[in-house]
């Protein structure tokens, strides 16, 4: 399980995130909203130890960060950043296999390839395994990298804008592979995704915040309502129900 | 499938460059020798190669490794301001040693004062520069190219001090020369180096991890300061005992990498560190036999070296802007 407990960062004199306690649940797909700048990436950043905290703790499985050993807990938690400039030249099969660095230390085992192989065919990678990442288009990059954080196999995955410039076709094939991580090998999915929607459709569990606070959580039904992302986004959007899912019209 | 025609190319290279390296070796080593002046020349000869290929080692390890570490392709360890940190150490030398100028230029002192402040120096900016939380790599960088540039400053100034008979000592020690190797210097860097070889002997998987970026480097349970900061100090202490040894060598690193990275697809720096210093010692003997041995001592081998790779940038720019 992931808690924080009183969780500060600040730039200088400038609070990003102000006394974040929370406790998310496992086995959830957990989605975090809020406008630019209300510190969703900050917060999973550091939850993920990507960016250093100025205060508070936090814990992963009742450890708190700084006492787990990093390869340990690269086995555990994995992040996946929204901006992925490679320097390097690297084919999409080299790259996932650099999500078994943590196990193998760069030697690769049988066990290792054979995780390789399904992360690459839980995407429908196959065809393009062997070209070079800086040949794809976007979409196919984006794949790319989260198939690397399913083969490091890891309880907790944070994905801080998965589906940033992708097409419908392929934020879709994403967000169900998402969504099958999460039903079938019970994963516990921390997601910071700007369509509404999609976290109306494929979130459990949602995390509001606001001006580097949490303003409200609770169950996607419980969230997705006209009056809390008043609060949230500052607008008037129109809730309906299609087919048993919440549906946000904000266009006007 | 492109990947295998790459393949070969870059094992074709590998073997050409090995070929001109046995080729200029063989003719360094054995040209002009008889039965009569062997025991003569032939040590003398061989304490040149290996200075070469321990000097090579030096600059193509610290320079592939740097470019990952700050995830650049166009930075090498000159840029920290290595070679005018030591000619402000020559020229303090040459300014304040007296009567034994010319005997404190070469030997133990000399060089073990320009290998200990170098490392002092550097390793005191990293530990300075680093340990702060928010601190990154750049910021380092940046202070070490403004440090370099105040003793570039430094030493100009003190060089107008000088009368011409020391500044003629001192131009001695501007350029890298393997004449005047001193064989016990080369046993003490030669164990210095081996000694940051057994240090880093497993380190190149990680490297290969670091090259994805701090961020992913973090996320796969790299100690991403760890390792920089570690790679920063062998640097330091790869470019000060080669830099003492034959003075201002890191011009070689930015025409070594860009060399390796043309020739070499892969990421691995177990392969990359060993094409470029198969690269380094290809060019470094070449230069070499060229120079005492076509020009009779008239061009020094860093001249010949920035002539050849200026060509071959040039050529690069051209090839870019007709593809």
């Amino acid at each position: 399980m992931i808690r924080s407990e009183n969780l500060v960062k600040s730039y200088g004199e400038k609070v990003v995130l102000d006394n974040v306690s929370l406790n998310l649940p496992k086995g959830k797909m957990i989605a975090f909203i809020g406008a630019n700048g209300a510190g969703k990436s900050t917060l999973i950043s550091l939850m993920s130890r990507i960016v250093p905290k100025t205060e508070g703790c936090v814990y992963i499985d009742n450890m708190e960060l700084q006492q787990w050993n990093n390869n340990e807990l690269a086995k555990r938690i994995s992040i996946l950043k929204q901006s992925n400039h490679l320097n390097i030249r690297l084919t999409v099969k080299e790259l996932i296999s650099f999500g078994r660095f943590p196990y193998s230390k760069g030697r690769l085992t049988k066990k290792d390839n054979e995780i390789i192989n399904q992360a690459i065919s839980f995407l429908g990678l196959e065809n393009i395994q062997h070209r070079y990442i800086d040949e794809l288009s976007g979409g196919q990059r984006q794949m790319a990298y989260i198939a690397m954080i399913i083969a490091q196999d890891t309880e907790y995955v944070f994905l801080d804008e998965p589906l940033n410039n992708l097409d419908m076709r392929h934020s879709v094939q994403i967000m169900k592979g998402l969504r099958k991580l999460v039903d079938e090998m019970n994963k516990t999915i921390m997601v910071v995704i700007h369509d509404i929607n999609f976290i109306a459709y494929y979130s459990d569990y949602i995390i509001a915040m606001k001006d580097g606070k949490v303003v409200s959580q609770g169950y996607t039904n419980e969230i997705i309502t006209k009056d809390v992302l008043k609060e949230i986004y500052g607008m008037d959007i129109d809730v309906q129900s299609v087919n048993g899912k919440p549906i946000c019209l904000y266009y006007n | 499938m492109e990947a295998v025609k790459k393949h070969k190319k870059t094992i074709t290279i590998a073997a050409f460059f090995t070929f001109v390296l046995v080729l200029t070796g063989g003719l360094f080593l054995f040209q002009g020798l008889t039965i009569k002046n062997a025991y003569f020349f032939f040590p003398r000869r061989l304490v040149k190669i290996a200075a070469v290929l321990l000097v090579g080692y030096c600059v193509s390890y610290s320079s592939v490794t740097f470019q990952t570490i700050t995830n650049n392709r166009l930075l090498t360890p000159s840029i920290m301001g290595f070679d005018a940190l030591y000619m402000f150490i020559q020229t303090v030398i040459v300014m304040f040693s007296g009567q034994k100028k010319i005997a404190m230029m070469s030997g133990y002192t000399n060089f073990f004062i320009s290998v200990i402040v170098m490392i002092i120096c550097s390793f005191g900016l990293f530990l300075i520069l680093f340990r702060g939380r928010e601190k990154n790599i750049y910021f380092l960088l940046l202070t070490g190219t403004v440090i370099g540039s105040l003793f570039g400053g430094l030493s100009s100034f003190v060089q107008v001090l000088l009368d011409p008979h020391e500044f003629s000592i001192l131009q001695n020690k501007m350029f890298a020369s393997f004449n005047n190797i001193n064989q016990n210097l080369l046993q003490v860097s030669a164990v210095l180096v081996v000694v940051t070889m057994l240090l880093t002997v497993r380190d190149n998987p990680y490297l290969d991890v670091v090259s994805l970026g701090q961020e992913h480097a973090v996320n796969l349970g790299v100690n991403y300061r760890r390792v920089v900061l570690k790679n920063l100090m062998i640097t330091a202490v790869l470019v000060s005992v080669s830099t003492a040894l034959v003075g201002p060598i890191t011009f070689l690193g930015i025409l070594v990498v860009s060399i390796t990275r043309k020739v070499t697809t892969t990421y691995k720096h177990t392969a990359r560190i060993a094409m470029a210093f198969l690269t380094s010692a290809t060019l470094l003997v070449s230069a070499m036999y060229l120079a005492e041995r076509v020009f009779k001592f008239s061009a020094p081998i860093s001249v010949l070296i920035n002539f050849a790779g200026g060509i071959y940038f040039i050529y690069l720019i051209l090839k870019e802007r007709k593809a």
